[in-house]
């Protein structure tokens, strides 16, 4: 399994969004590596179709696929639609489907 | 560089969504001025705005008035262009004028960084409150209540509480 973390330094989530994937992986017992790789520019953020920050994809499959066809790419935090209301990082429960451990 | 505690609000003229320009001096008779940076795309004022929406109906009968400002480069964000903020002022109900800073003259002056980020004026039109609107982005984790605390001990004639704190949001799209 291969985690990516996509993030852009402009935004203050990412550190909210780290602590939010650790806990999701420990709390199953996965040993997953997680990938963090930095968007800079523009065209970088196009070329990843990185639409906000953080994007967080398993195997290359967005764990807001929704939000990641609908957004368009650019250097800045990324809206998360919950039940809840908006957010800038994705729900615990998004990632654990992303995952495949969603109870 | 941001605004110190006793810098003097910088003047401006900005078309609002509701049509008209506003100037700093149309909000002459407020007892406090609040300026606040938002803008439509972030996740951080979106979390937020509604309780700023509440701070301007809380206070409106107590001589205080809230102006929204986004500033951000609407070339790179469109979502953040003008024709948005009317459309998402109306959608959200915003109480407030919303005025948009499209040469980000005001933001520079202000020394914006962080949407959402608020400057508190007092009636001399110096800066008393700079900083975040409270202290957590879910409503329900709130502890500490700068900009209400600020504004009630203001209009009180004290001190605000807390002077200063770091706004956690985006950061302003600067062209």
């Amino acid at each position: 399994m291969t985690i990516e973390v996509f993030f852009w330094e402009g935004c203050p989530s990412t550190a909210e969004a780290e602590a939010l994937l650790d806990e999701v992986l420990l709390s199953h017992g996965l040993d997953a590596t997680v990938e963090w790789r930095e968007v800079r520019t523009q065209e970088e953020a196009e070329a990843l179709r990185f639409v906000g920050s953080p994007t967080i994809r398993v195997d290359g499959r967005d764990v807001d696929p929704y939000g990641a066809e609908h957004g368009r790419p650019s250097l800045t935090c990324r809206v998360y639609s919950l039940p809840t209301g908006v957010s800038p990082v994705p729900s615990r429960e998004q990632i654990e489907r992303a995952l495949g451990v969603a109870a | 560089m941001t605004l110190a505690k006793g810098d003097l609000a910088p003047a401006f003229a900005l078309p609002g969504v509701d049509g008209a320009t506003h100037a700093l001096d149309d909000y002459g008779d407020a007892r406090l001025l609040v300026l606040a940076q938002l803008c439509n795309h972030c996740p951080y004022v979106l979390a937020w705005e509604d309780r700023l929406n509440a701070v301007a109906q809380d206070f409106a009968d107590r001589g205080v008035r809230v102006v929204g400002l986004s500033s951000n480069d609407a070339e790179a964000y469109p979502e953040d262009s003008f024709d948005r903020m009317r459309e998402h002022a109306a959608e959200k109900g915003f109480v407030f004028d919303y005025l948009y800073d499209e040469p980000q003259e005001l933001a520079r002056a202000l020394g914006s960084e962080r949407t959402p980020e608020v400057f508190v004026f007092d009636d001399e039109r110096r800066l008393r409150y700079h900083g975040a609107i409270d202290d957590s982005r879910e409503p329900g984790d709130v502890q500490r209540r700068y900009l209400r605390d600020a504004l009630e001990a203001l209009l009180a004639d004290g001190e605000p509480p807390v002077a200063e704190t770091a706004p956690v949001g985006c950061t302003v799209k600067w062209r």
